[in-house]
């Protein structure tokens, strides 16, 4: 693309010539070519960077208010809550904050499987994501257990206790975990430091991740390659304006949470404080993780259990060589597109199951939507890409519309000063 | 260096020199790095403090025959049951071939009487059922973990569920016939 521009600003230009954070900032996210058909779904990794942002900002305030102790964790929530200036605000930020970011990486997740973004080239990309969403989950459920309410210490329980599965050394590792016998006190102070530390971790990779998407650019819903730059506008204005009006509706439904519903998402047990004698009748946890949980308790056995559930997430990790279809974008793969929202149905029916208690039909429904779950990756779309027929997508994005002699492309004006 | 130049014997002999010292460094370094990852590793596991608080003692005479109490130890509860005749023959008669964990009553109570068992299914780590008069029990007059289902019988093992085996029987000596010390 256009070289680096002869900035008007004299100090610019100094710092410029000795370090290029202006140019680089020009050439990846001004003058940045992407995709010019991206719809809305495109919205969502800007999305899940803002949320990204306004946890580690307000977690940071929060952390000056919060005393990593079994005997005064509980009130110094309580305390933010009630006394501290704002506190309220900041505390339900960063809890529906967190909802927000997985609701939004999951719609990420389910656009990057729709339009086949995970195929080469950018199977590293869909890697490094898939470490970004792992990242995300254990630092979800740690600071989960910060509050050390009922629910904090019961999942801080029956997570740790995941691992005594592993034959042999099971014992031993859950031991570790916990510092002691139990959840305790050693095991508050060490999920607080890996509270703090994994989101920094988190945004690293997710520095990683846009680095590897810039190499070879956004797919697009078409799911073709560019062919040049009738294919394309620049990231600014077009993006920047494009992703601002996505993190409006983003933020009117994260205020809508915090303002009005602020505890609709949280579980009324977690305003007890811990009791490490007494078991809650109904353990859930946050519904960002009920599909996981649902698979956990489909299966009768413990060590398979643990197995599935954590094979759950590393299938994703492969889906880049499981799918065998050229065609990148299910708008062009009449077959997977049904299978797509099979598989969009199966998740949440998963989550409604991990809501409810694992009896009668809810443990049936659990057990046909943990074996679609892993048909689907395993045997579904491998299968798929060598017996359906794809139709044709288009020689280049400009195409369909060029054809009608109907040319809307802003393209020939973007350098200029609509600015 | 400029010996080197001059002789390509040297030359070779430098360069296995070379090789050999980057290895050797290389493998200190690495080895170095890797024995201090243990402090680091072993910093997490319990502090002496946290093993030192590992024995409890608990008076038996004011037990009841049929009650249970819960005592904490290393931030656990165990379950105490004093139990009836009737619970003590259900568990004695069982085929123990058939049970998912198979263990002899006889080798899980030292006084027939007297049931000891750290309160904590197996599963997951939830605190079963059983303990008040008023809660349920499962189907084997025990206790019933509330989280996944597992049910437990009146000698403390798995008898249904997800849970892999029984209720553990933790360490104990009788001190004498009122007092008994668990840890």
């Amino acid at each position: 693309m256009s070289s680096a521009p002869e900035f008007k600003n004299p100090i610019v230009r100094w710092i410029d010539y000795r370090l290029p954070v202006f140019s680089y900032m020009h050439e990846e996210y001004q003058n940045y070519p992407m995709p010019k058909n991206l719809n809305y779904f495109w919205n969502f990794g800007a999305l899940a960077t803002i949320a990204l942002v306004l946890l580690l900002v307000t977690g940071i305030v929060l952390a000056m208010h919060y005393t990593p102790h079994v005997d005064l964790a509980f009130d110094s929530v309580e305390r933010i809550r009630r006394e501290v200036n704002f506190g309220w605000l900041l505390q339900y930020l960063h809890a529906n904050g967190a909802s927000m970011f997985f609701a939004v990486v999951y719609i990420h997740i389910f656009r990057g499987i729709y339009y086949g973004s995970y195929k080469a080239p950018r199977e590293l990309l869909w890697i490094l994501g898939v470490v970004i969403l792992l990242a995300m989950m254990a630092t979800a459920f740690m600071g989960y257990v910060l509050p050390w309410g009922q629910m904090s210490f019961w999942a801080a329980t029956v997570i740790t206790n995941l691992f005594s599965a592993i034959p042999g050394i099971g014992e031993a590792i859950v031991t570790w975990l916990w510092g002691g016998f139990s959840v305790d006190n050693p095991t508050l102070n060490r999920f607080y430091a890996f509270h703090y530390l994994l989101p920094f971790v988190l945004l690293g990779v997710v520095i990683l991740h846009v680095i590897a998407l810039h190499v070879h650019g956004s797919n697009n819903p078409d799911g073709i390659d560019l062919t040049g730059p009738q294919d394309s506008v620049p990231f600014h204005p077009y993006f920047t304006a494009k992703d601002s009006v996505g993190t409006g509706v983003f933020l009117l439904i994260l205020a809508a949470l915090v303002f009005y519903a602020p505890n609709y998402l949280n579980h009324p047990d977690n305003t007890i404080p811990a009791d490490a004698l007494q078991t809650p009748a109904h353990i859930v946890p946050e519904w960002y993780f009920l599909p996981f949980y649902a698979i956990l308790r489909a299966i009768p056995d413990k060590l398979f259990g643990v197995i599935a559930m954590f094979s759950s997430i590393l299938v994703l990790f492969v889906l880049p060589w499981l799918d065998t279809a050229k065609v990148r974008s299910a708008r062009y793969r009449p077959l997977f597109r049904w299978f797509f929202w099979l598989l969009v149905a199966d998740s949440i029916l998963l989550g409604a199951c991990g809501a409810n208690a694992p009896e009668g039909v809810w443990l049936i429904l659990s057990r046909a939507g943990t074996a679609y779950y892993f048909l689907h990756f395993l045997v579904v779309i491998p299968a798929l890409g060598l017996l359906e027929t794809p139709r044709t997508p288009p020689t280049s994005i400009s195409q369909p519309v060029l054809a009608t002699g109907n040319d809307p492309s802003p393209g020939a004006q973007a350098s200029g000063g609509n600015q | 260096m400029a010996e080197t130049a001059q002789a390509p014997e040297t030359q070779g002999d430098d360069e296995t020199k070379r090789d050999f010292l980057i290895l050797a460094t290389t493998a200190v370094g690495a080895l170095g790095t890797a024995l201090f990852a243990w402090p680091l590793i072993d910093s997490m596991n319990p502090a002496a403090d946290v093993l030192a608080l590992s024995s409890a003692e608990v008076d038996l005479s004011s037990i009841e025959e049929g009650q249970s109490v819960t005592i904490k130890w290393r931030g656990r509860p165990v379950f105490v049951r004093r139990r009836t005749q009737a619970e003590i023959d259900e568990a004695g008669s069982i085929k123990i071939i058939n049970l998912p964990d198979p263990e002899d009553d006889a080798a899980r109570a030292q006084r027939p009487e007297w049931l000891i068992l750290v309160g904590v299914c197996t599963h997951l780590g939830c605190i079963p059922l059983g303990q008040k008069s008023t809660d349920p029990r499962g189907e084997f007059g025990g206790w019933f973990c509330p989280c996944h289902g597992s049910h437990y019988d009146t000698s403390g093992r798995i008898r249904k569920g997800p849970a892999p085996k029984n209720l553990e029987v933790p360490v104990y000596t009788f001190l004498d016939d009122n007092t008994v010390r668990i840890g």
